[in-house]
């Protein structure tokens, strides 16, 4: 099971701001180990955030998004109380949800 | 559910991942906003943010000079802010490209970002 991600929003004038960490190695497929082998590609792939069934904000990523992935991203619409899910899924199939009451 | 634009992701240049994701081209705005550090120090993290006054239905980052040179894209739904923030791995210095999809169009501004430590290999 993944680890957790830190999940955090809060609504200021009817904007919700939303910062999200993962937890993902994000290995690029680039890199070596110690014997010279390389590390086969391993990394987030997608990321939903909904309010509710409404999908709020989308994103794909490649391997050049950095280790434990940051986003920041900002929603109109959800108020104080709601609660916002994010997921998302890795190249290799496993894929983790984690939730927060905006603030 | 999980769709992933392989053929931009594996895109080597600019052109290579405006053509995969459907442009014809791209447009300088001056409406595009990317703030993305002069030197980065360390190319594992190098924080890099859009905004725009366009009204976006998508973002995408773009590293010239990374072995593939997308990424992530960003998809703003009715009603979401057309803002991200977020870290990428830079391979050396390059030049940047913050792309922003309103009215079926591209537009585009870049930034050079000055790395003294790669971040891809290691």
């Amino acid at each position: 099971m993944a680890d957790p991600m830190r999940v955090r929003a809060s609504e200021v004038n009817g904007l919700v701001d939303v910062k999200v960490l993962m937890k993902h190695d994000m290995e690029t497929g680039q890199r070596k180990d110690a014997a010279g082998k390389v590390i086969p590609a391993w990394f987030i792939t997608n990321l939903v955030a909904k309010v509710g069934a409404k999908e709020v904000f989308k994103a794909q990523f490649g391997t050049a998004i950095s280790k434990d992935p940051f986003l920041n991203f900002k929603i109109k619409g959800p108020k104080k109380g709601d609660e916002i899910t994010i997921t998302w899924f890795d190249s290799k199939g496993e894929t983790r949800t984690d939730r927060a009451l905006i603030a | 559910a999980n769709e992933w634009e392989k053929q931009a992701f594996e895109g080597k240049s600019l052109d290579d991942v405006v053509k995969a994701l459907g442009g014809g081209g791209t447009e300088k705005s001056s409406g595009v906003n990317l703030t993305a550090p002069d030197i980065a120090e360390n190319g594992a993290v190098v924080p890099i943010v859009i905004a725009t006054t366009l009204k976006a239905s998508q973002m995408a980052i773009i590293v010239e000079k990374n072995p593939t040179a997308l990424s992530g894209i960003f998809y703003f739904p009715e009603g979401a802010e057309p803002f991200v923030s977020t870290r990428v791995k830079m391979a050396q210095t390059s030049n940047v490209y913050a792309l922003v999809k309103a009215d079926q169009k591209w537009y585009i501004a870049s930034k050079e970002v000055k790395v003294t430590l790669g971040g891809c290999g290691g």
